[in-house]
Parts: C-alpha cells; structure tokens; sequence
C-alpha cells in the first residue's frame, strides 16, 4: 500500500512534471462582472485534476476556455507546448447536459466525433462499440437518448469523448444532472476507467466529495473574481474497493480541509 | 430526481412506450378507435342526409355511389391529371424554396432582414385576392395555377423553417463545434435535423394552403381540373357528385400530409416512430 500523506500546497518542484495543459495569464470579464483573473495552471499529463470551487468563480468558464468554446480576453493555453485558440482533436468535451442528438441511436452519438472527422462507417462503429461496452452500455447500441436513464445519457457522452481518442479529457460537472444512485456508480466507473485509459481528465465540479473521491489533484477556486486559492493533492489508495475510500481517514480529512477553506465564499 | 433505485440496465422509456399496446383492451387499439371515429362521422352524415337537412344535401351512401361512378367513367381520373400537374410542381418547389429560404434566413442576418418582412406580410395577407391579379399576369395556365399554389404554400414553410433554425439546440451546436464540426455538417447533420420537427410540421400547412391554392384557381379563374369538376356537379344539381369530387380532393390532402409525417418519422427523426 501506498503511503497515505497528505500534501498540501502547490506540489513539489523538486519531481520533473510532464505538462500536457498550460494555462497562463488567463482572464475573463462579461460585461463588468469580471469572471477569471490570471490564472496560472498546470496539468499534468494522466491526472485527473478537479477544478471546485463555489459557483461564480469561473471554473466551467476555465474549463471551456481550454475546450476552445470561449475565446479568453487575455492570457494563452497550450496543450503539449502548442498554443490553441480553438477545438482541436486533443481535446474532447462532456456535456453538463450531455448534449446528445435525439434523433440518433446511441451508436451513432457515440461515434459522431468520427463521423465528422470522415472515419468510415465500419471503422467508426467498430470504435463506438468498443467505447460503449468500455462505459457499461453494452446492449443499448440501437437504443435512443430519451429511452436512457440520465446516468446511460452522460455514459454516452463520455463514450463519445473517449472515442475521439484524445489526450484531454474536459468534463463539465458530468454528474449534475445525473441522480444519485448513478452518480456513485458513475464515480466508481470513472475511477477504473482512469487506471485503463492513458488519459488526462480535467473535471468540473461542486461537490468536494466528489472532487476528493476521484481527483489526483484538486484545484480550488476562489469567487469573484475566479482565482486559484489552493491546489491539493488528496494521496488516496484508490487500487482497492472503491467503496472503501469514501470510509478512508484521508479521504475524510481532505472534505473537511476543503470545508474550512471554502466555508467564507458561502453567503 | 428519481426516487426509485434504478439499474444500470433498466431504461427509464422502455417500459412506459412499449406497454401501451399490449395492456390496453382491443377497443382502445389507435386502429380501432380510428375507424370506429371514421364510422361514426358517416353514420352521422347518413341520417343527416335523410332527414334531410337540405335538398343539397346527399346522403353518405348516395357519395360513395356517385364516387364508384366518377371513377369508373373516368372524369375524376382525368380531372385529377390536369389538377396534379401544377399543385404536384408548386409544392415540390415551395417545399425546396421554402426550406432553403428559411435555413438561409435563420443563418444570415442580412437575408432575415431582407425577406423574413416580405413573407410575414405575405402570410398576414389574404392572398386569395391576388389569384385575379395572378391570372391577369399569367393567364389561365399552368403557370397560373402553379404560382397560386406557390403563393399559398410559400410563406408559411419558409416561416417555420426560418424560426426552426433560429431556435436550434444551442448546446448541440456547441457540441458540434467542440468535436470539429465544419459549418456544412453543422448544418446538414444538426440544424436540418434538430429543426425538422417544426420544418415538417410548416411543411403539412403549406401543402394544405397548396391544395386550397389549386382548387381556389380552379374555381376562380380556369375552369379546369377538380375545380370544373365541383363546378359542373353543382351547376347540373348532381350534389351527390359534388360532395363525391370535394371528398375526394380532401382524402387526398389528408392522405398527403400522413405520408409527410411517415417520411419526417422515417428520415430525420425515427426515434419518434412508432410514438
């Protein structure tokens, strides 16, 4: 077993990090609100890292800044040392609201990334199989988004995000709208899914159980404007049960350090 | 938030569209229920036709008499050969026109500003005054009769394919764009498709205004087709005829606008089959 430590702080210089995002100097103002002020991040490649923070301090304004969706006002991101601007194929998004097509089978949803990319229809169907058996809907190939539960719907999406086959992976609080019981399992899932897919995870959440639950490295951000407060590194086992962590000492610690810190943001 | 503690395998809809048909009682079939609904509204016209509630008035046994008849002496079939031929052409054109407009004014600004006016007061108008001035212009033709079913089909599917558009899924798009859509797919395979449930829907109306548009020329200005056909029944006080032709014409038109849903269901939105 791992040790357990916990660290706080922004990590360690002294290990050689491999950066796959680098956030610099990015701002954001709508109207005279000003969303985010010079942030300064990095990403490290195959972490799953957490933006949280309470709402209002910009972190699926962060998030879809480095998507491309929201051009910023100032400041750069590049993913693997190359300035974007825009989406590009390393990057792969997953809806708040799933945004899946109505009119089309879970197949096809899962493999739109490719067809607009010109795959071929066998090849692309081959490779949403493989992603849709990889999420749990094994089965429910030819079925139609409003016959899925919310839990299958974001399944689908994230399907769909794997299947591009990026390195990023940008998720928007995917489990918002998802209840609860599904949301557990979703978690557990993702936690697996992490250990076989080589994947950088950027997550978008409110939940700090849900952040320290999953997160190799968690973002916190502070309202008003958007600035990073802290960066924490919860060291969980996660090899084992998953069910385990939600009873580990540290797991329990790291919510309630979050709390603390976070408790004067809340009116 | 569901209550129930839910599965990994069950899905939410499965159960709820699939066990309509297979509990309910044979009488509460769609099928039934519908020709039960046709069979009454005869029986209705029937007795109402023996009463009689007007001289003018032939009962529904008589129309389907005099129906058999116009088919068999081939007037109906005749009729309907030179009535087809503009409403088929001005449907089939307002249909593509109406549909590029509306997609090309939901997307460009400018093009809004330019037509979307044009075709607002078009629809407001009662375009039947200008079918005179249309066969003022144009003679009593084919071409008349075919922009008297374009001026009528026109502004209602350009309209509704127009706010269709504008009022697209803005998540999809999104979506869209985050997985390296270029502008044409966007358009082919989300906007057409998000926005065709209300594109069909102007669709079933401007066909329906084509049919008025076509019988309207018929009666008004070439005594031609159906129209003559009405016209003629009633000048010789064959009502069963007339009531025979205007049937006709509206079974048509019915017919006509379920094999548009059948096409909406099939083509670009099949999860509603079936629904």
């Amino acid at each position: 077993m791992r040790a357990t430590a916990l660290r706080n702080g922004p990590s360690p210089v002294s290990a050689p990090i491999d950066t796959i995002v680098e956030v610099r100097g990015i701002s954001k103002t709508y109207g005279n609100v000003e969303a985010l002020r010079g942030i300064d991040l990095d990403f490290p490649r195959g972490k799953l890292t957490s933006l949280l923070g309470p709402s209002g301090c910009g972190k699926t304004t962060l998030l879809k800044i480095i998507a491309g969706l929201i051009r910023a006002d100032g400041g750069t991101i590049a993913i693997n040392g190359k300035t974007v601007s825009a989406p590009g194929p390393e990057r792969a998004f997953v809806f708040q609201d799933f945004a899946l097509m109505p009119w089309a089978t879970v197949l096809r949803n899962v493999a739109f990334g490719l067809e607009l990319r010109g795959t071929s229809r066998a090849e692309r169907e081959e490779i949403a199989r493989r992603y849709i058996a990889e999420v749990g809907l094994a089965g429910f190939e030819d079925k139609y988004p409003h016959e899925l539960s919310g839990g299958m719907r974001q399944r689908v999406g994230l399907a769909r995000a794997l299947s591009v086959d990026a390195d990023v992976l940008l998720l928007d609080e995917p489990f918002s709208a998802v209840d609860e019981q599904n949301r557990r399992k979703f978690q557990e899932d993702l936690i697996r899914l992490r250990t076989n897919q080589n994947k950088t995870f950027i997550f978008v959440t409110h939940s700090i159980e849900e952040a320290v639950y999953i997160s190799d490295r968690i973002v916190l951000l502070s309202p008003r404007p958007g600035r990073v407060s802290q960066i924490i590194e919860p060291e969980i086992d996660r090899s084992g049960d998953p069910e385990r962590i939600h009873r580990d000492r540290h797991y329990l610690d790291t919510v309630d350090e979050i709390w603390q810190g976070l408790k004067q943001y809340v009116e | 938030m569901a209550l129930s503690i839910r599965t990994d395998g069950e899905a939410a809809g499965l159960a709820a569209s699939s066990s309509r048909g297979t509990t309910g009682a044979w009488w509460e079939e769609p099928v039934v229920l519908r020709l039960v609904s046709i069979a009454a509204f005869a029986a209705i016209w029937e007795v109402a036709g023996r009463i009689p509630v007007s001289f003018a008035f032939p009962t529904f046994s008589d129309t389907m008499v005099a129906f058999f008849g116009l088919l068999a002496d081939g007037s109906l079939a005749s009729a309907y050969l030179s009535t087809l031929q503009p409403l088929v052409l001005g449907v089939v054109l307002s249909a593509f026109l109406g549909v590029g407009l509306g997609t090309i004014c939901g997307l460009w600004r400018t093009g809004e500003w330019l037509l979307i006016p044009v075709f607002i007061v078009l629809q407001a108008a009662p375009v039947a005054a200008f079918i005179p001035m249309v066969t003022f212009v144009y003679g009593i033709g084919m071409t008349a009769k075919t922009l008297a079913v374009i001026i009528l089909a026109l502004p209602v599917i350009v309209l509704n394919t127009y706010k269709a558009v504008r009022n697209v899924n803005q998540s999809l798009l999104v979506m869209c764009r985050s997985f390296l859509g270029t502008p044409w797919q966007t358009v082919a395979k989300i906007i057409l498709p998000d926005a065709s449930p209300v594109i069909f829907a102007g669709l079933r109306l401007g066909v329906a205004a084509g049919f008025v548009g076509v019988v309207l020329a018929e009666l008004l200005i070439t005594p031609t087709g159906i129209g003559d056909l009405i016209t003629f029944h009633r000048s010789r006080a064959d009502y069963a005829e007339m009531y025979a032709t205007i049937g006709s014409i509206i079974a048509l038109s019915t017919l006509t606008l379920v094999f548009l849903q059948w096409v909406e269901a099939r083509v670009f939105r099949p999860e509603k089959r079936g629904a």
